[in-house]
């Protein structure tokens, strides 16, 4: 009876304030896919790491012939200048963070430039006294870079020393922006949809306010009468949920792994697997949106 | 069954109590008339004892709980064991009159096979037998405070409360009304009423207790309406 009472009196709450309803279904709706935007974005972030950073070098480019960096005053570095520098990093302090340390000279360096730029026409003018030798450095943990560079920096015969981590960080710096954005409005919009939910429940209830005011005469309990505008609240922001994990799983599917991942196929895209682990999350958020709002109006319009 | 201890019941702080040291005792199947002006205290009366409001100072019991310190969870408890009666009838328009009573024990979690046996009997009762499916808008006024008084008395409460149940109503109608409330008051039922209706004071010579500005200035048993008669 208590059962099948409370459901009918949400069906007539949904239908009574329809417009209401739709409109707190589209607000949750959006405000979630923002929010799962945002955490897709970390997620992907998460990934590039994951992937990019294993691969990241140090590079401690050395003296070439000609270099107006004071450290290489005196000209190409020479063998006791490079046997100072790989001293310094078997340092006690410094070697734990070092993987593997490869050498590169001129000419492999040419090699690969050669090799990268063969269809420009100014690669034919750099010579091989140009190109400049190089330490390049696996790190254990990346992260640990600036400890490398400290020691080997502003040494004679030292040029540069060159993070490719840096690089990274770059894209990582919009993807960061990007989930900033994303988390802005998700706030602006989970906010319209807390106010959205709020006025929803409390039309709902004084539209009923002649109803609860008898259940409350006839002794009623609290719960028996606010649960209905609960479930109504927390039904209505679950529907958007399950379209903003709808959107946000089509958004991945269409347009990360068939067009992103069809052009751009060098880094490793989220999939919908990613949409599921955030999925859980939107419900909660949206539960949570209505519980909140529910309790602050109900408190006030349907006091005992 | 309902006692009160030296209650007062101010609104606003500074402001005169719309309820000023009342010490009443109303025993357990007692009709009483709850008469005086409008603004005499009759409805905060009412409201106390429903615990809409708490007294200000004194104390308030109803069936044996001192509402001071009932925990207002507990309230639905007491309110359960109490039914109301108003002016207004207050009833669903798009709910039918068996709807209308079934809701008041829906709401309280009765089985359904309770309700389907306990409604027919209270609108058998309150003299509405064969109009279950009628709408109140379709019914008089006599008739909608029928519904209503079997909506309160439905759940067989040990107090019925009424605040002006005939204010609606023409004499006629309003007499069966009384007469409805008396045979209720029979059962056992401790019945308050609030009322400006003299005549069935007068008619019904019951006990009478007047409020005047808040403060009580008559308790008279088989009294009548005006003191000065």
């Amino acid at each position: 009876m208590r059962l099948r009472f409370i459901l009918s009196e949400i069906g007539i709450g949904l239908r009574r304030n329809l417009s209401m309803t739709i409109s707190v279904v589209l607000v949750t709706f959006v405000s979630l896919t923002f929010v799962g935007a945002a955490g897709l974005l970390q997620l992907q972030i998460g990934k590039m790491k994951d992937q990019w950073y294993d691969r990241v070098e140090v590079s401690i480019f050395l003296c070439p012939a000609t270099s107006s960096a004071p450290t290489c005053a005196g000209g190409v570095v020479t063998d006791a200048q490079l046997a100072d520098i790989r001293a310094a990093l078997d340092a006690p302090e410094v070697a734990p963070a070092i993987e593997e340390v490869f050498y590169e000279t001129q000419e492999q360096a040419f090699a690969s430039f050669q090799d990268q730029f063969q269809d420009q026409f100014w690669a034919s003018v750099v010579t091989v006294d140009d190109m400049n030798s190089s330490l390049r450095i696996k790190l254990t943990d990346p992260t640990r870079y600036d400890v490398v560079a400290d020691v080997v920096a502003g040494r004679p015969g030292v040029e540069t020393v060159e993070n490719q981590r840096e690089l990274f960080d770059q894209v990582f710096l919009v993807l960061n922006r990007a989930t900033l954005l994303a988390a802005g409005l998700a706030a602006v919009m989970l906010l319209a949809a807390v106010l959205l939910i709020t006025t929803t429940i409390r039309l709902s209830a004084l539209s009923r306010r002649r109803e609860t005011g008898i259940m409350r005469l006839v002794g009623a309990s609290t719960l028996f009468i606010q649960l209905p505008f609960m479930l109504e609240g927390a039904i209505a922001a679950t529907v958007g949920a399950v379209l903003a994990v709808a959107g946000l799983w089509f958004g991945v599917d269409v347009v990360v792994q068939d067009w992103l991942g069809a052009s751009l196929t060098w880094i490793p895209y989220v999939s919908s697997r990613e949409v599921w682990t955030v999925a859980p999350l939107l419900v909660v958020v949206a539960i949570l949106l209505a519980g909140i709002s529910s309790v602050v109006t109900l408190s006030r319009y349907t006091k005992v | 069954m309902i006692r009160f201890e030296n209650v007062t019941k101010v609104y606003a702080r500074g402001s005169r109590p719309a309820l000023d040291r009342v010490t009443l005792d109303v025993e357990r199947g007692e009709f009483v008339f709850l008469v005086g002006a409008s603004g005499s205290g009759k409805s905060t009366f009412l409201r106390l004892v429903l615990r809409e409001e708490r007294a200000s100072a004194g104390k308030v019991f109803v069936a044996g709980k001192e509402l001071g310190t009932l925990s207002s969870w507990k309230v639905p408890q007491l309110r359960r064991q109490i039914g109301t009666v108003f002016q207004d009838f207050r009833l669903l328009p798009n709910k039918t009159v068996f709807e209308n009573v079934a809701f008041a024990l829906q709401v309280i979690g009765k089985p359904r096979h309770h309700i389907l046996t306990t409604v027919p009997d209270v609108l058998e009762v309150v003299g509405l037998a064969g109009k279950e499916k009628r709408k109140p808008g379709e019914l008089s006024g006599g008739e909608q405070q029928r519904v209503a008084i079997a909506r309160a008395f439905v759940n067989r409460p040990p107090i019925l409360l009424c605040d002006e149940p005939t204010g609606n109503l023409d004499p006629t109608t309003s007499l069966g009304i009384m007469r409805l409330l008396d045979r209720i008051n029979r059962t056992g039922t401790t019945v308050v009423m609030a009322t400006h209706d003299d005549e069935i004071v007068d008619q019904m010579r019951k006990r009478v207790v007047e409020l005047s500005g808040g403060e009580m200035v008559r308790d008279q048993s088989r009294g009548v309406y005006g003191s000065d008669r």
